[in-house]
Protein backbone atom coordinates (compact mmCIF):
# COMPACT_ATOMS: atom_id res chain seq x y z
CA UNK A 1 0.00 0.00 0.00
CA UNK A 2 2.54 2.33 1.10
CA UNK A 3 4.65 1.71 -2.06
CA UNK A 4 2.50 3.53 -4.60
CA UNK A 5 2.15 6.54 -2.53
CA UNK A 6 6.36 6.95 -1.66
CA UNK A 7 7.62 9.05 -4.05
CA UNK A 8 10.71 6.88 -6.08
CA UNK A 9 12.95 9.77 -6.23
CA UNK A 10 15.70 9.78 -3.50
CA UNK A 11 15.14 11.42 -0.38
CA UNK A 12 18.21 14.72 -0.99
CA UNK A 13 20.59 14.25 1.51
CA UNK A 14 21.57 18.47 2.14
CA UNK A 15 23.19 19.51 5.42
CA UNK A 16 22.22 18.96 8.19
CA UNK A 17 20.94 22.09 10.32
CA UNK A 18 18.52 20.49 13.11
CA UNK A 19 20.50 18.70 15.78
CA UNK A 20 18.29 17.45 18.44
CA UNK A 21 20.39 15.54 20.97
CA UNK A 22 19.08 13.68 23.95
CA UNK A 23 16.31 16.17 24.56
CA UNK A 24 13.56 14.82 27.15
CA UNK A 25 10.50 17.02 28.23
CA UNK A 26 8.89 16.93 31.21
CA UNK A 27 5.34 18.40 32.02
CA UNK A 28 5.57 18.75 35.73
CA UNK A 29 7.18 14.89 36.71
CA UNK A 30 5.51 13.14 33.81
CA UNK A 31 8.09 12.91 31.28
CA UNK A 32 6.57 13.44 27.81
CA UNK A 33 9.99 13.05 25.53
CA UNK A 34 12.87 10.31 26.44
CA UNK A 35 16.13 11.36 25.16
CA UNK A 36 15.02 12.38 21.26
CA UNK A 37 18.25 12.19 19.50
CA UNK A 38 17.35 13.97 15.73
CA UNK A 39 18.98 15.53 13.18
CA UNK A 40 16.85 16.96 10.65
CA UNK A 41 18.10 18.49 7.19
CA UNK A 42 17.85 21.78 5.60
CA UNK A 43 15.18 22.21 2.38
CA UNK A 44 13.39 18.70 3.06
CA UNK A 45 10.40 17.63 4.26
CA UNK A 46 10.86 15.42 7.40
CA UNK A 47 7.37 14.25 8.91
CA UNK A 48 6.55 13.39 12.39
CA UNK A 49 4.30 10.39 12.63
CA UNK A 50 3.19 8.36 15.57
CA UNK A 51 -0.08 7.26 17.55
CA UNK A 52 -1.96 10.29 19.46
CA UNK A 53 0.32 11.44 22.73
CA UNK A 54 3.39 9.50 21.20
CA UNK A 55 5.00 13.50 21.74
CA UNK A 56 5.37 14.26 18.02
CA UNK A 57 3.51 17.73 18.83
CA UNK A 58 5.45 18.29 21.55
CA UNK A 59 8.99 18.14 20.27
CA UNK A 60 7.84 20.14 17.18
CA UNK A 61 7.05 22.63 19.30
CA UNK A 62 10.41 22.61 21.11
CA UNK A 63 12.16 24.00 17.79
CA UNK A 64 10.68 27.36 18.43
CA UNK A 65 10.14 27.25 22.18
CA UNK A 66 6.42 27.22 22.20
CA UNK A 67 6.83 24.85 25.47
CA UNK A 68 8.11 27.96 27.22
CA UNK A 69 4.53 29.17 27.26
CA UNK A 70 3.01 26.30 28.89
CA UNK A 71 3.87 26.34 32.97
CA UNK A 72 5.77 23.51 34.63
CA UNK A 73 7.38 22.09 31.91
CA UNK A 74 11.84 21.38 31.95
CA UNK A 75 13.73 20.48 29.06
CA UNK A 76 16.94 18.60 29.42
CA UNK A 77 19.22 17.97 26.58
CA UNK A 78 20.01 20.11 23.60
CA UNK A 79 18.87 20.74 20.75
CA UNK A 80 20.48 23.25 17.99
CA UNK A 81 19.35 25.11 15.03
CA UNK A 82 22.73 26.38 12.65
CA UNK A 83 24.92 25.59 15.01
CA UNK A 84 23.41 27.61 18.14
CA UNK A 85 21.71 25.44 21.17
CA UNK A 86 18.02 27.57 21.24
CA UNK A 87 18.01 27.02 24.44
CA UNK A 88 21.27 28.36 25.60
CA UNK A 89 21.00 31.49 27.97
CA UNK A 90 21.93 33.62 25.72
CA UNK A 91 19.51 33.09 23.14
CA UNK A 92 16.34 35.98 21.95
CA UNK A 93 13.44 33.80 21.72
CA UNK A 94 11.77 36.81 19.38
CA UNK A 95 15.03 36.31 16.85
CA UNK A 96 14.03 32.40 17.43
CA UNK A 97 10.64 32.69 16.54
CA UNK A 98 11.53 35.07 12.82
CA UNK A 99 13.66 32.28 11.87
CA UNK A 100 11.22 29.45 13.00
CA UNK A 101 8.20 29.59 11.70
CA UNK A 102 5.03 27.92 12.79
CA UNK A 103 1.29 26.64 11.20
CA UNK A 104 -1.27 24.88 13.70
CA UNK A 105 -3.64 22.70 13.67
CA UNK A 106 -6.40 25.13 13.97
CA UNK A 107 -6.15 27.70 11.63
CA UNK A 108 -6.14 31.60 13.43
CA UNK A 109 -6.07 34.12 11.61
CA UNK A 110 -6.23 37.50 13.60
CA UNK A 111 -9.68 39.30 13.59
CA UNK A 112 -8.51 41.77 10.87
CA UNK A 113 -7.80 42.42 7.33
CA UNK A 114 -6.21 39.69 4.86
CA UNK A 115 -3.53 42.51 4.20
CA UNK A 116 -3.01 43.31 7.77
CA UNK A 117 -2.92 39.32 8.87
CA UNK A 118 0.14 39.66 7.17
CA UNK A 119 1.41 43.37 7.95
CA UNK A 120 0.99 42.62 11.28
CA UNK A 121 4.24 40.80 11.83
CA UNK A 122 6.10 43.06 9.56
CA UNK A 123 5.39 45.69 11.32
CA UNK A 124 6.44 44.12 14.24
CA UNK A 125 9.88 43.46 12.56
CA UNK A 126 10.41 47.25 11.58
CA UNK A 127 8.94 47.10 7.72
CA UNK A 128 7.20 50.63 7.38
CA UNK A 129 6.95 51.42 3.84
CA UNK A 130 3.77 51.05 2.10
CA UNK A 131 5.37 49.60 -1.01
CA UNK A 132 7.42 47.05 1.29
CA UNK A 133 4.54 45.79 2.80
CA UNK A 134 2.09 45.64 -0.49
CA UNK A 135 5.59 43.49 -2.16
CA UNK A 136 5.35 41.60 0.60
CA UNK A 137 1.86 40.46 0.97
CA UNK A 138 1.70 39.76 -2.52
CA UNK A 139 4.55 37.40 -2.40
CA UNK A 140 3.64 35.86 0.61
CA UNK A 141 0.00 35.21 -0.73
CA UNK A 142 1.52 33.69 -3.75
CA UNK A 143 3.51 31.60 -2.18
CA UNK A 144 0.50 30.45 -0.26
CA UNK A 145 -1.13 29.76 -3.72
CA UNK A 146 -4.09 32.22 -2.30
CA UNK A 147 -3.24 35.52 -4.27
CA UNK A 148 -5.51 34.74 -7.02
CA UNK A 149 -8.22 34.14 -4.95
CA UNK A 150 -8.00 37.06 -2.61
CA UNK A 151 -6.31 39.97 -4.17
CA UNK A 152 -9.46 41.93 -4.86
CA UNK A 153 -10.66 41.57 -0.96
CA UNK A 154 -7.12 42.19 0.65
CA UNK A 155 -8.87 44.44 3.29
CA UNK A 156 -11.42 42.24 4.03
CA UNK A 157 -11.78 39.94 7.41
CA UNK A 158 -9.64 37.19 7.23
CA UNK A 159 -12.39 35.27 8.82
CA UNK A 160 -14.50 35.86 6.37
CA UNK A 161 -12.12 33.28 4.33
CA UNK A 162 -13.06 29.78 3.80
CA UNK A 163 -11.21 26.65 6.76
CA UNK A 164 -8.42 25.98 3.47
CA UNK A 165 -8.36 29.07 2.50
CA UNK A 166 -7.64 30.39 6.42
CA UNK A 167 -4.89 27.89 6.90
CA UNK A 168 -3.24 28.93 3.89
CA UNK A 169 -3.59 32.63 4.87
CA UNK A 170 -1.78 31.36 8.03
CA UNK A 171 0.84 29.51 5.78
CA UNK A 172 1.33 33.21 4.18
CA UNK A 173 1.46 34.65 7.08
CA UNK A 174 4.01 32.31 8.53
CA UNK A 175 6.28 32.73 5.19
CA UNK A 176 6.05 36.28 5.19
CA UNK A 177 8.70 36.65 7.39
CA UNK A 178 11.00 34.59 5.34
CA UNK A 179 11.80 32.14 7.97
CA UNK A 180 14.53 29.50 7.60
CA UNK A 181 12.54 26.77 9.03
CA UNK A 182 8.74 25.91 8.90
CA UNK A 183 7.09 24.07 11.37
CA UNK A 184 3.49 22.79 10.49
CA UNK A 185 1.24 21.00 13.49
CA UNK A 186 -1.43 18.51 11.62
CA UNK A 187 -2.30 21.88 9.46
CA UNK A 188 -4.67 19.77 7.32
CA UNK A 189 -6.51 17.65 9.91
CA UNK A 190 -9.38 20.12 10.15
CA UNK A 191 -9.59 20.27 6.12
CA UNK A 192 -11.79 18.53 3.52
CA UNK A 193 -9.72 16.53 1.12
CA UNK A 194 -9.77 18.82 -1.84
CA UNK A 195 -8.52 21.58 0.56
CA UNK A 196 -5.61 19.12 2.24
CA UNK A 197 -4.70 18.31 -1.51
CA UNK A 198 -3.93 22.14 -1.73
CA UNK A 199 -2.00 22.14 1.40
CA UNK A 200 0.12 19.34 0.61
CA UNK A 201 0.58 20.74 -2.91
CA UNK A 202 1.85 23.77 -1.11
CA UNK A 203 4.11 21.93 1.28
CA UNK A 204 6.06 20.64 -1.84
CA UNK A 205 5.91 23.67 -3.32
CA UNK A 206 7.46 25.46 -0.44
CA UNK A 207 10.50 23.38 0.52
CA UNK A 208 12.28 25.00 -2.43
CA UNK A 209 12.68 27.32 -0.26
CA UNK A 210 12.24 26.17 3.47
CA UNK A 211 12.99 23.32 5.81
CA UNK A 212 9.59 21.75 6.70
CA UNK A 213 8.62 19.57 9.67
CA UNK A 214 5.08 18.58 9.75
CA UNK A 215 3.28 16.29 11.89
CA UNK A 216 0.65 14.57 10.65
CA UNK A 217 -1.26 11.75 12.08
CA UNK A 218 -2.43 10.69 8.13
CA UNK A 219 0.48 8.46 7.07
CA UNK A 220 -0.88 8.57 3.51
CA UNK A 221 0.29 12.48 4.21
CA UNK A 222 3.35 11.42 5.31
CA UNK A 223 4.04 9.63 2.89
CA UNK A 224 2.78 11.89 -0.31
CA UNK A 225 4.14 14.77 1.32
CA UNK A 226 7.95 13.80 3.32
CA UNK A 227 11.35 13.31 2.36
CA UNK A 228 12.30 11.77 5.43
CA UNK A 229 10.04 10.37 8.26
CA UNK A 230 10.18 10.24 12.16
CA UNK A 231 8.13 7.62 13.73
CA UNK A 232 7.68 7.98 17.51
CA UNK A 233 5.72 6.20 20.22
CA UNK A 234 4.98 6.91 23.63
CA UNK A 235 7.53 9.51 23.48
CA UNK A 236 10.43 7.90 22.26
CA UNK A 237 12.21 8.62 18.34
CA UNK A 238 11.30 4.34 17.28
CA UNK A 239 12.66 5.28 13.61
CA UNK A 240 14.07 7.85 11.52
CA UNK A 241 15.08 7.16 8.26
CA UNK A 242 13.92 8.08 4.56
CA UNK A 243 10.13 7.82 3.94
CA UNK A 244 10.61 5.66 1.33
CA UNK A 245 12.42 3.26 3.58
CA UNK A 246 10.23 3.49 6.60
CA UNK A 247 6.94 3.26 4.70
CA UNK A 248 8.59 -0.04 2.49
CA UNK A 249 11.13 -1.62 4.56
CA UNK A 250 10.70 -0.52 8.18
CA UNK A 251 13.28 -1.56 10.32
CA UNK A 252 11.16 -2.07 13.46
CA UNK A 253 8.52 -4.05 14.13
CA UNK A 254 6.60 -1.67 15.83
CA UNK A 255 7.21 1.12 13.11
CA UNK A 256 6.01 -1.63 10.47
CA UNK A 257 2.84 -2.40 12.68
CA UNK A 258 1.52 1.60 12.58
CA UNK A 259 2.40 2.35 8.81
CA UNK A 260 0.27 -0.62 7.94
CA UNK A 261 -2.43 0.22 9.87
CA UNK A 262 -2.12 -2.20 12.80
CA UNK A 263 -2.22 -0.18 15.60
CA UNK A 264 -2.52 3.89 16.46
CA UNK B 1 -53.41 -24.31 7.21
CA UNK B 2 -55.29 -21.37 8.72
CA UNK B 3 -54.24 -17.31 7.47
CA UNK B 4 -54.76 -15.26 10.57
CA UNK B 5 -57.28 -12.69 9.65
CA UNK B 6 -55.52 -9.48 9.96
CA UNK B 7 -57.48 -7.22 12.46
CA UNK B 8 -55.26 -4.47 12.92
CA UNK B 9 -55.58 -1.56 11.25
CA UNK B 10 -52.45 1.10 11.42
CA UNK B 11 -53.32 4.19 13.24
CA UNK B 12 -52.72 7.35 11.14
CA UNK B 13 -49.27 8.51 11.25
CA UNK B 14 -49.58 12.80 11.36
CA UNK B 15 -51.19 12.88 14.62
CA UNK B 16 -49.02 14.57 15.97
CA UNK B 17 -50.97 17.57 17.97
CA UNK B 18 -50.38 17.22 21.18
CA UNK B 19 -53.49 15.18 23.37
CA UNK B 20 -51.93 15.82 26.59
CA UNK B 21 -52.02 19.46 28.93
CA UNK B 22 -49.05 19.40 30.30
CA UNK B 23 -49.82 21.35 33.92
CA UNK B 24 -45.88 21.47 35.28
CA UNK B 25 -44.40 23.17 32.39
CA UNK B 26 -47.72 25.38 31.83
CA UNK B 27 -46.62 26.40 36.02
CA UNK B 28 -43.59 26.92 35.59
CA UNK B 29 -43.34 28.74 32.57
CA UNK B 30 -46.24 30.66 34.23
CA UNK B 31 -43.85 31.32 37.34
CA UNK B 32 -41.16 32.68 35.50
CA UNK B 33 -42.87 35.36 33.44
CA UNK B 34 -44.89 36.46 36.31
CA UNK B 35 -41.50 36.75 37.96
CA UNK B 36 -39.69 38.62 34.80
CA UNK B 37 -43.17 41.34 34.37
CA UNK B 38 -42.55 41.78 38.13
CA UNK B 39 -39.41 43.45 37.53
CA UNK B 40 -40.45 45.67 35.12
CA UNK B 41 -43.95 46.30 37.12
CA UNK B 42 -41.29 46.88 40.30
CA UNK B 43 -39.03 48.87 37.71
CA UNK B 44 -41.89 51.23 36.35
CA UNK B 45 -43.51 51.77 39.80
CA UNK B 46 -40.28 53.37 41.20
CA UNK B 47 -39.50 55.62 37.93
CA UNK B 48 -43.31 56.12 37.59
CA UNK B 49 -43.42 57.17 41.71
CA UNK B 50 -40.59 59.90 40.40
CA UNK B 51 -41.59 61.15 37.71
CA UNK B 52 -45.52 61.99 38.81
CA UNK B 53 -44.01 63.99 41.72
CA UNK B 54 -41.68 65.66 40.38
CA UNK B 55 -42.22 66.40 36.62
CA UNK B 56 -44.45 69.46 37.22
CA UNK B 57 -40.95 71.37 38.78
CA UNK B 58 -38.56 69.59 36.00
CA UNK B 59 -37.84 72.62 34.18
CA UNK B 60 -35.16 74.39 32.07
CA UNK B 61 -34.59 76.76 34.66
CA UNK B 62 -34.19 74.06 37.10
CA UNK B 63 -31.65 72.11 35.39
CA UNK B 64 -29.53 75.50 34.75
CA UNK B 65 -30.38 77.29 37.68
CA UNK B 66 -28.14 78.51 40.61
CA UNK B 67 -28.20 77.40 43.52
CA UNK B 68 -27.27 80.46 45.27
CA UNK B 69 -30.84 81.64 45.47
CA UNK B 70 -33.29 79.61 47.54
CA UNK B 71 -32.20 76.21 47.07
CA UNK B 72 -35.39 75.22 49.25
CA UNK B 73 -37.80 77.04 47.30
CA UNK B 74 -39.34 74.78 44.13
CA UNK B 75 -39.82 78.50 41.88
CA UNK B 76 -35.89 79.66 42.43
CA UNK B 77 -34.05 76.37 42.82
CA UNK B 78 -31.82 75.14 40.69
CA UNK B 79 -29.55 72.24 40.40
CA UNK B 80 -26.90 73.22 37.57
CA UNK B 81 -24.03 73.10 40.06
CA UNK B 82 -25.08 69.86 41.38
CA UNK B 83 -25.24 68.62 37.72
CA UNK B 84 -21.50 69.65 36.66
CA UNK B 85 -20.37 68.01 40.15
CA UNK B 86 -21.39 64.89 39.66
CA UNK B 87 -20.76 64.87 36.17
CA UNK B 88 -17.05 65.75 36.94
CA UNK B 89 -16.64 63.69 39.80
CA UNK B 90 -18.11 60.21 37.73
CA UNK B 91 -15.56 61.55 34.85
CA UNK B 92 -12.55 61.58 36.80
CA UNK B 93 -13.32 58.40 38.25
CA UNK B 94 -13.58 56.55 34.70
CA UNK B 95 -10.59 58.19 34.02
CA UNK B 96 -8.63 56.83 37.58
CA UNK B 97 -10.30 53.55 37.84
CA UNK B 98 -10.20 52.23 33.61
CA UNK B 99 -6.55 52.02 33.30
CA UNK B 100 -5.84 50.57 36.64
CA UNK B 101 -8.75 48.09 36.69
CA UNK B 102 -7.24 46.69 32.91
CA UNK B 103 -3.85 46.78 34.07
CA UNK B 104 -4.11 44.59 37.02
CA UNK B 105 -6.55 42.44 34.89
CA UNK B 106 -4.09 42.30 32.51
CA UNK B 107 -1.74 41.28 34.56
CA UNK B 108 -3.66 38.73 36.51
CA UNK B 109 -4.82 36.74 33.23
CA UNK B 110 -1.88 37.50 31.18
CA UNK B 111 1.22 37.58 33.00
CA UNK B 112 1.01 36.12 36.03
CA UNK B 113 1.03 32.27 37.05
CA UNK B 114 -2.38 30.93 37.51
CA UNK B 115 -1.98 29.05 40.74
CA UNK B 116 0.84 31.06 42.27
CA UNK B 117 0.09 32.14 45.22
CA UNK B 118 0.18 36.20 44.97
CA UNK B 119 -2.59 35.60 42.05
CA UNK B 120 -4.96 33.71 44.89
CA UNK B 121 -4.07 36.73 47.46
CA UNK B 122 -4.97 39.59 44.53
CA UNK B 123 -8.26 37.68 43.49
CA UNK B 124 -9.42 37.03 47.51
CA UNK B 125 -8.21 41.23 47.99
CA UNK B 126 -10.79 42.07 44.72
CA UNK B 127 -13.62 39.62 45.67
CA UNK B 128 -13.18 41.49 49.48
CA UNK B 129 -12.63 44.91 48.27
CA UNK B 130 -16.28 44.69 46.29
CA UNK B 131 -17.84 43.60 49.56
CA UNK B 132 -17.22 46.41 51.61
CA UNK B 133 -20.13 48.81 52.19
CA UNK B 134 -19.58 52.20 50.68
CA UNK B 135 -19.42 54.30 53.34
CA UNK B 136 -16.15 52.23 54.73
CA UNK B 137 -15.11 53.48 51.80
CA UNK B 138 -15.76 56.90 52.50
CA UNK B 139 -14.26 56.69 55.78
CA UNK B 140 -10.76 55.72 54.02
CA UNK B 141 -11.19 58.05 51.32
CA UNK B 142 -11.62 60.81 53.86
CA UNK B 143 -8.77 59.35 55.98
CA UNK B 144 -5.99 58.46 53.73
CA UNK B 145 -6.72 60.78 50.52
CA UNK B 146 -7.88 63.96 52.52
CA UNK B 147 -5.93 63.36 55.63
CA UNK B 148 -2.91 61.71 54.90
CA UNK B 149 -1.87 62.66 51.13
CA UNK B 150 -4.02 66.14 51.07
CA UNK B 151 -2.22 67.59 54.14
CA UNK B 152 1.25 66.30 53.42
CA UNK B 153 0.62 68.03 50.00
CA UNK B 154 -0.03 71.08 51.70
CA UNK B 155 2.87 70.71 53.93
CA UNK B 156 4.84 70.17 50.79
CA UNK B 157 3.31 72.61 48.13
CA UNK B 158 1.98 75.31 50.01
CA UNK B 159 3.52 75.56 53.63
CA UNK B 160 2.36 79.28 54.07
CA UNK B 161 -0.92 79.07 53.25
CA UNK B 162 -3.80 79.49 55.43
CA UNK B 163 -6.26 77.28 54.32
CA UNK B 164 -5.98 73.97 53.08
CA UNK B 165 -5.95 73.80 49.49
CA UNK B 166 -5.38 69.84 49.10
CA UNK B 167 -6.06 68.79 53.24
CA UNK B 168 -10.12 69.38 52.64
CA UNK B 169 -12.81 68.01 50.52
CA UNK B 170 -12.09 68.36 46.67
CA UNK B 171 -13.10 66.83 43.64
CA UNK B 172 -9.93 64.42 42.66
CA UNK B 173 -10.65 62.94 46.74
CA UNK B 174 -14.02 61.67 45.98
CA UNK B 175 -12.86 60.46 42.39
CA UNK B 176 -10.16 58.78 43.93
CA UNK B 177 -12.40 57.27 46.32
CA UNK B 178 -14.98 56.06 43.77
CA UNK B 179 -12.40 54.68 41.69
CA UNK B 180 -10.98 52.42 44.19
CA UNK B 181 -14.60 51.26 44.97
CA UNK B 182 -15.86 50.62 41.60
CA UNK B 183 -12.35 48.78 40.77
CA UNK B 184 -13.59 45.19 41.42
CA UNK B 185 -16.22 45.88 38.79
CA UNK B 186 -13.86 46.79 36.20
CA UNK B 187 -11.26 44.04 36.78
CA UNK B 188 -13.68 41.42 36.62
CA UNK B 189 -15.28 42.64 33.33
CA UNK B 190 -12.10 43.22 31.92
CA UNK B 191 -10.59 39.66 33.29
CA UNK B 192 -14.04 38.17 31.73
CA UNK B 193 -13.19 39.79 28.26
CA UNK B 194 -9.83 38.55 27.93
CA UNK B 195 -10.08 35.31 28.65
CA UNK B 196 -12.96 34.91 25.96
CA UNK B 197 -10.04 35.49 23.60
CA UNK B 198 -9.43 32.06 22.10
CA UNK B 199 -5.91 31.65 22.85
CA UNK B 200 -5.02 30.54 19.63
CA UNK B 201 -4.69 34.24 18.10
CA UNK B 202 -1.83 35.02 21.59
CA UNK B 203 -0.13 31.68 20.39
CA UNK B 204 -0.31 32.68 16.02
CA UNK B 205 1.09 35.62 17.47
CA UNK B 206 4.23 34.59 20.01
CA UNK B 207 4.81 32.52 16.86
CA UNK B 208 5.43 35.44 14.48
CA UNK B 209 7.88 36.91 16.54
CA UNK B 210 6.09 38.72 19.07
CA UNK B 211 6.77 39.75 22.29
CA UNK B 212 4.54 39.43 25.29
CA UNK B 213 3.87 43.07 25.18
CA UNK B 214 3.40 43.53 21.61
CA UNK B 215 0.99 40.17 21.71
CA UNK B 216 -1.42 41.85 24.35
CA UNK B 217 -0.98 45.38 23.15
CA UNK B 218 -2.09 44.72 19.20
CA UNK B 219 -4.02 41.81 19.30
CA UNK B 220 -5.13 40.98 23.24
CA UNK B 221 -6.58 44.48 24.21
CA UNK B 222 -8.06 46.01 21.29
CA UNK B 223 -10.63 42.34 21.06
CA UNK B 224 -11.43 43.23 24.49
CA UNK B 225 -12.00 46.20 24.10
CA UNK B 226 -15.99 45.85 23.88
CA UNK B 227 -15.71 43.79 27.55
CA UNK B 228 -13.62 46.70 29.10
CA UNK B 229 -16.68 49.14 28.35
CA UNK B 230 -18.81 46.62 29.35
CA UNK B 231 -16.77 47.43 32.95
CA UNK B 232 -16.92 50.94 32.24
CA UNK B 233 -20.41 51.03 31.95
CA UNK B 234 -20.98 48.96 35.43
CA UNK B 235 -18.46 51.05 37.14
CA UNK B 236 -20.39 54.32 36.15
CA UNK B 237 -23.79 53.05 36.99
CA UNK B 238 -22.67 51.78 40.68
CA UNK B 239 -21.08 55.30 41.11
CA UNK B 240 -23.27 57.84 39.86
CA UNK B 241 -26.20 57.21 42.75
CA UNK B 242 -23.25 56.79 45.75
CA UNK B 243 -23.61 59.26 48.40
CA UNK B 244 -21.49 57.64 51.18
CA UNK B 245 -17.95 57.55 49.59
CA UNK B 246 -18.07 61.21 48.64
CA UNK B 247 -19.56 62.28 52.23
CA UNK B 248 -16.54 63.03 53.81
CA UNK B 249 -14.05 63.47 50.47
CA UNK B 250 -15.34 66.05 48.65
CA UNK B 251 -19.42 66.77 48.32
CA UNK B 252 -20.38 69.60 50.65
CA UNK B 253 -24.18 70.91 51.30
CA UNK B 254 -23.54 74.67 49.38
CA UNK B 255 -20.20 75.95 47.09
CA UNK B 256 -20.87 79.15 45.36
CA UNK B 257 -19.45 78.37 42.42
CA UNK B 258 -19.16 75.68 39.96
CA UNK B 259 -16.22 72.80 40.33
CA UNK B 260 -13.34 74.55 38.50
CA UNK B 261 -10.48 72.71 40.02
CA UNK B 262 -9.58 69.29 41.02
CA UNK B 263 -9.12 71.14 44.27
CA UNK B 264 -12.97 72.18 44.65
CA UNK B 265 -15.26 71.07 46.61
CA UNK B 266 -18.45 70.31 44.68
CA UNK B 267 -22.36 69.96 44.95
CA UNK B 268 -23.77 66.14 44.26
CA UNK B 269 -27.57 65.80 42.82
CA UNK B 270 -27.26 62.25 45.58
CA UNK B 271 -26.21 64.12 48.37
CA UNK B 272 -28.32 67.02 47.57
CA UNK B 273 -31.94 64.79 48.24
CA UNK B 274 -30.39 63.96 51.36
CA UNK B 275 -29.63 67.82 52.20
CA UNK B 276 -33.59 68.75 50.97
CA UNK B 277 -34.98 66.24 53.21
CA UNK B 278 -32.83 66.97 56.36
CA UNK B 279 -32.00 70.76 56.37
CA UNK B 280 -35.33 72.14 54.64
CA UNK B 281 -37.20 74.66 56.69
CA UNK B 282 -40.20 73.79 55.01
CA UNK B 283 -40.08 69.43 54.25
CA UNK B 284 -44.01 70.24 52.26
CA UNK B 285 -42.77 72.85 50.12
CA UNK B 286 -39.66 71.40 49.03
CA UNK B 287 -40.80 67.64 48.50
CA UNK B 288 -41.56 67.80 45.12
CA UNK B 289 -38.15 69.15 44.51
CA UNK B 290 -36.46 65.60 45.97
CA UNK B 291 -38.39 64.19 43.33
CA UNK B 292 -37.07 66.47 40.79
CA UNK B 293 -33.33 66.38 41.72
CA UNK B 294 -33.83 62.49 41.73
CA UNK B 295 -35.48 62.69 37.84
CA UNK B 296 -32.05 64.82 37.01
CA UNK B 297 -30.00 62.57 38.24
CA UNK B 298 -31.38 59.31 36.86
CA UNK B 299 -31.49 61.33 33.56
CA UNK B 300 -27.71 61.92 34.27
CA UNK B 301 -26.87 58.54 34.56
CA UNK B 302 -29.00 57.67 31.83
CA UNK B 303 -27.26 59.66 29.58
CA UNK B 304 -23.73 58.51 30.76
CA UNK B 305 -24.43 55.24 30.20
CA UNK B 306 -26.29 55.69 26.87
CA UNK B 307 -23.14 57.45 25.42
CA UNK B 308 -21.08 54.58 26.87
CA UNK B 309 -23.09 52.47 25.06
CA UNK B 310 -22.92 53.79 21.90
CA UNK B 311 -19.06 54.33 22.24
CA UNK B 312 -19.10 50.27 23.21
CA UNK B 313 -21.49 49.51 20.25
CA UNK B 314 -19.19 50.93 17.98
CA UNK B 315 -16.35 49.44 18.38
CA UNK B 316 -18.33 46.09 18.63
CA UNK B 317 -19.63 47.04 15.24
CA UNK B 318 -16.34 47.70 13.74
CA UNK B 319 -14.58 43.97 15.80
CA UNK B 320 -18.16 42.22 14.55
CA UNK B 321 -17.08 43.80 10.68
CA UNK B 322 -13.88 41.27 10.71
CA UNK B 323 -15.29 38.70 12.10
Amino acid sequence: MADDLVSSSVAPQTQEIIHINDLSLYYGAARALVDISLKIRENVVTAFIGPSGCGKSTLLRCLNRMNDLIDNVRIDGSCEIGGHNIYGSEVDVIELRKRVGMVFQKSNPFPKSIYENIAFALRLHGMTKKSDLDATVERSLRQAALWEEVKDRLHSSGLGLSGGQQQRLCIARAVAIQPEILLMDEPASALDPLATAKIEELVLDLKKDYTIVIVTHNMQQAARVSDYTAFFYLGKLVEFNTTRKVFTNPSHKQTEDYVTGRFG
Amino acid sequence: MQTIPNTHTPEPVAHFHRSRFDAWSFLFTGVTGACTYLIIAILLLILGNIVLNGYSHFSWRFLTGGADRGMYDPETAGVLPMIVGTASRIILMTIFVIPVGVITALYMTEYAHSTSLGIRIIRGAVANLAGVPSIVFGLFGWGFFLNFIGTHMDQLLHPEAAKAVWGKPALIWASLTLAVMTLPVVIVATEEALKSIPHGLREASLALGATKLQTVLRIVLPQAMPGILTGGILAISRAAGEVAPILFTGAVSFYPDLPKALTDPFMDLGYHVFILSTQSPNIEQTRPLLYATVMALLLLTFLLNVMAILVRAQMRRKLRALQ
